[in-house]
Parts: C-alpha cells; sequence; structure tokens
C-alpha cells in the first residue's frame, strides 16, 4: 500500500479541513471495502481520514420522529441497537446478511451506500425506508434521498469536498414494517443476485396505506420502484395487487447476466422475493398487533 | 514505498499489556502483530477479510486483522490467540478442539479460537445454528467443520458447568 498519511479527525470540522486540503484522499469507516480495494489494486488513496472518532458519524439514536445512523456505524452496533432493530427489522435483515460476523463487526450502513455496489444488501432497505443522506461539504449541508445518492455501479452523488455524514430515516408509523430478502446460491458470505427491502404500512382494517418497494441487483443501482408501491397502496395486499407489485418490479428491472445469474432469472426471483417480502412485512405487522 | 520517516507511534494494550509500536500509515495490523510485535500465532489467509484466519478483538469485537489499519487501534485494545489460554491452562474451546480433532493443518485454528471465544463470551449456550453463522467467516479446508463445531458447543457447556459451579 502506498498510503503515506493516516489522519483521525475529532470532529466534523476537522474531517472538512482535512477533505478540503484536497489529493487523493480515502474515507475509512470500516475499511472492509476500501482496504480490499487497495489490496487489489483498484484503489490507490496517498491518504486516509479515519471517520471513527467524529461523533456525528458514529451515534445512533433514535428521536420523536426520525432515527439517526452515523454513516460509520458498524452493522455490529446497528444490530445491537434493540430500538433500531425493532423499528426497522429489515434493515437490520439486511446488514446481518453482509459477510461474516468479522465484517459485521466493522462494516459500516454509510460505507455499504457509499459502495455504491448494485448488489448491496442494505442499500434497498435503506430505501425502502425512506432514508435521506445528511451530507456536509464546502457550501453546507445538504439532503439527498438514497435513490437519489446512486449514481452508477461503484458512483455515488458526493462531491469531492464532500461528506456522507448520517442517514435520517423517518420513524415507521404505527403499522408499519419493513422486510429485505434476497436470492444467494449459499446461505450466508455470499452476493446477491436479487434483492428486494419493502416496507408497508396497513391501518387497524389492513388497508394499506403506505408502501415502498426497492430492488437490488437487478440495475445498475438499487431502485425505488414508485410503481410497486402504487400497486399496494389502497388495497388489503390481495392477490391481484401483489402481482401488480411484483410485475411494477420486474418491469423495473435491467439485470446483467453474470456467473450469478441470467438476466431473465434475475427478473423472474426479483418478482418472487418482492411477493414474499410483502407476505412477510404482512405478517410482521399482524405479529405486532396481536403483541 | 513507506519509509520510517512517516511510520506512526501507536500505543495500544495488546493481550492486557500496554504497548507501543511503530506502524506506517498503510500498515495492516496483521502484518505489525506478526511482523513488529512478534505474535506469529494470527495467520494470514487471503488478506481480504474473507477466510478469518487473521480473526482477532479489537476491544472485544470480533475482527479480520488484513482489514484493520494498524493505526486504527491507537489507544485501543487487542486481543490475540496468544491472549486466550490463561498462562498453561487452554481456554475450553482450546481444549476441546484438541479432544474432538477440531483441526489438522492448522493453519485457521487461530482463527476459529479467537471467533468461538467471542462467541461463548456473547452467548455461552449458543444453538449450532447460531454457532455454524457465527463461524462462518472462519474457513477450514481440513475437517468439513463438524468436529469444530462439535467442539465449540462441547466448550460452552464447560463454560456453562463452570460459571454454574
Amino acid at each position: 500500500m502506498a498510503i503515506q498519511e493516516f489522519i483521525a479527525p475529532k470532529s466534523l470540522t476537522e474531517a472538512q479541513s482535512v477533505i478540503a486540503r484536497g489529493g487523493d484522499a480515502a474515507c475509512l469507516a470500516g475499511g472492509t471495502d476500501l482496504l480490499v480495494g487497495i489490496r487489489l489494486g483498484m484503489r490507490d488513496p496517498n491518504r486516509v481520514i479515519d471517520l471513527k472518532h467524529i461523533p456525528e458519524l458514529t451515534a445512533l439514536e433514535v428521536g420523536t420522529d426520525q432515527l439517526f445512523i452515523g454513516a460509520a456505524a458498524s452493522a455490529y452496533d446497528i444490530l445491537h441497537n434493540s430500538e433500531i432493530a425493532s423499528l426497522c427489522p429489515g434493515l437490520a435483515d439486511a446488514l446481518d446478511l453482509i459477510g461474516s460476523t468479522q465484517i459485521q463487526g466493522r462494516c459500516s450502513a454509510g460505507g455499504n451506500l457509499c459502495n455504491a455496489s448494485p448488489a448491496a444488501d442494505s442499500i434497498p432497505a435503506l430505501i425502502a425506508n425512506a432514508a435521506v443522506c445528511r451530507i456536509l461539504g464546502n457550501s453546507g449541508e445538504r439532503m439527498l434521498p438514497v435513490e437519489e445518492f446512486l449514481v452508477g455501479p461503484g458512483q455515488n452523488a458526493l462531491n469531492d469536498d464532500e461528506l456522507l455524514v448520517q442517514l435520517i430515516l423517518p420513524k415507521p408509523a404505527p403499522g408499519t414494517s419493513d422486510t429485505y430478502l434476497r436470492l444467494t446460491p449459499r446461505t450466508e458470505m455470499d452476493i446477491a443476485v436479487a434483492g428486494t427491502g419493502i416496507s408497508i404500512t396497513l391501518d387497524t382494517a389492513g388497508v394499506c396505506t403506505a408502501a415502498r418497494v426497492a430492488i437490488g441487483a437487478v440495475a445498475p443501482t438499487a431502485l425505488l420502484v414508485e410503481a410497486a408501491g402504487q400497486a399496494l397502496i389502497g388495497s388489503k395486499l390481495e392477490d391481484n395487487a401483489v402481482a401488480g407489485a411484483v410485475a411494477a418490479a420486474r418491469a423495473a428491472s435491467s439485470p446483467i447476466s453474470d456467473k450469478r445469474g441470467t438476466a431473465e432469472y434475475r427478473t423472474h426471483v426479483v418478482g418472487v422475493l418482492v411477493k414474499r417480502a410483502i407476505q412477510r412485512a404482512q405478517a410482521r405487522i399482524n405479529a405486532g398487533a396481536k403483541a | 514505498m513507506n519509509t520510517p520517516l512517516n511510520k506512526l507511534p501507536i500505543q495500544a494494550v495488546i493481550n492486557g499489556e500496554p504497548k507501543m509500536f511503530l506502524a506506517a500509515p498503510g500498515q495492516i495490523l496483521a502484518d505489525v502483530l506478526r511482523d513488529e510485535l512478534e505474535l506469529i500465532g494470527t495467520k494470514i489467509g487471503c488478506n481480504t477479510g474473507d477466510c478469518g484466519a487473521c480473526s482477532v478483538l479489537v476491544n472485544d469485537r470480533l475482527v479480520c486483522s488484513c482489514l484493520v489499519l494498524a493505526a486504527e487501534v491507537e489507544g485501543q485494545s487487542v486481543q490475540t490467540i496468544e491472549g486466550i489460554a490463561d498462562g498453561a491452562v487452554l481456554h475450553p474451546v482450546q481444549q476441546k478442539l484438541l479432544e474432538h480433532g477440531g483441526l489438522q493443518c492448522g493453519i485457521c485454528t487461530p482463527g476459529v479460537v479467537v471467533a468461538a471465544k467471542a462467541l461463548l463470551d456473547s452467548n455461552p449456550n449458543p444453538t449450532e445454528e447460531q454457532a455454524r453463522y457465527w463461524l462462518a467467516g472462519n474457513l477450514c479446508r481440513c475437517t468439513g467443520y463438524d468436529k469444530i463445531i462439535h467442539a465449540v458447543l462441547d466448550a460452552a457447556k464447560v463454560i456453562r458447568e463452570g460459571a454454574a459451579s
């Protein structure tokens, strides 16, 4: 590695001034993508900025209306935050599917997002939860929905002077649950062939009042499929409404064929996953209502 | 290449003892443990976080030391395989791996021991499924895993009985 400098800023202000120095710097959270990228010769930064000493970047907070997930907080920390894990079980499902115990001890939701893999597990779950990126740059702060943060495979919307600080999620309304499901050839330590994150809200009569459906590994970036959510809203998740969501998810897919699956297979499977995810979220809401 | 000029002085608690060492800004923890601190029990397999041979605990958190920069452990505590046994008394995970024949070539074993200890520290009564998922990041090409899992579950029993007595 040709890293010449290691810096661990202790505040956002300090981090900004380090980033403003420009040059070939790389931000380090858990390092599970960055250090592998360096090892494989795909990255060659001369400066590494460790973000884990900046309180905003590692804190997890549950506010009155919003959840705040520090961009560098590890999957392990998020999974062991019982409030966040119970409010967003689908996000927890997704984080718990990333890599091994060792990887989860380091990897972060913010890093998974910035790395912008089409197959990233946590991204569809974040989109389903309507997560917004809090971004800090030279000209101040801006907020960007996760689905707009993704530009292409491995590409995100951050400018050179910008830092992803937090992911901000609206606190799920009563009667809401989320789910993340993926297909992999093995049960763990594998990369999604297709994935879906969904969030649905049911009123006391079981009518769907809000729904967000996101799909992963079937397009250059994870996608929010608005038409799939619309197909569910107003229904009681009857077969024809679910079929509408499934069709919309498949229509939004434009996967590649590779060693993990053909485009046709992925398009089919993402629909199956959407259907199962809706059923699972519905079951979670019903279980919560009984509890 | 990194020269000694840009090496950083790092202070950390290694296996319970305060240590100070020099690390290049891009040097990984696994290399520092082995090359600077002569703690060669930690093995390097894949160097990309896939095999778990280099597993250590940083502030009691199980991580791959090939995916941690040495500079990151400034002020933190690191536990390696060398810190698992209590002097000449093996940790129950080590003892049971011996008894069950849960190792052959031994390259994965230090990582398996550290990972299994971390599991039993947080959950002394894991199900077989929980143990298998927890250890999914520790690859072993010799044993077929069954003997490792049996040893870990047996060690859990020893630990529970020890806590109860």
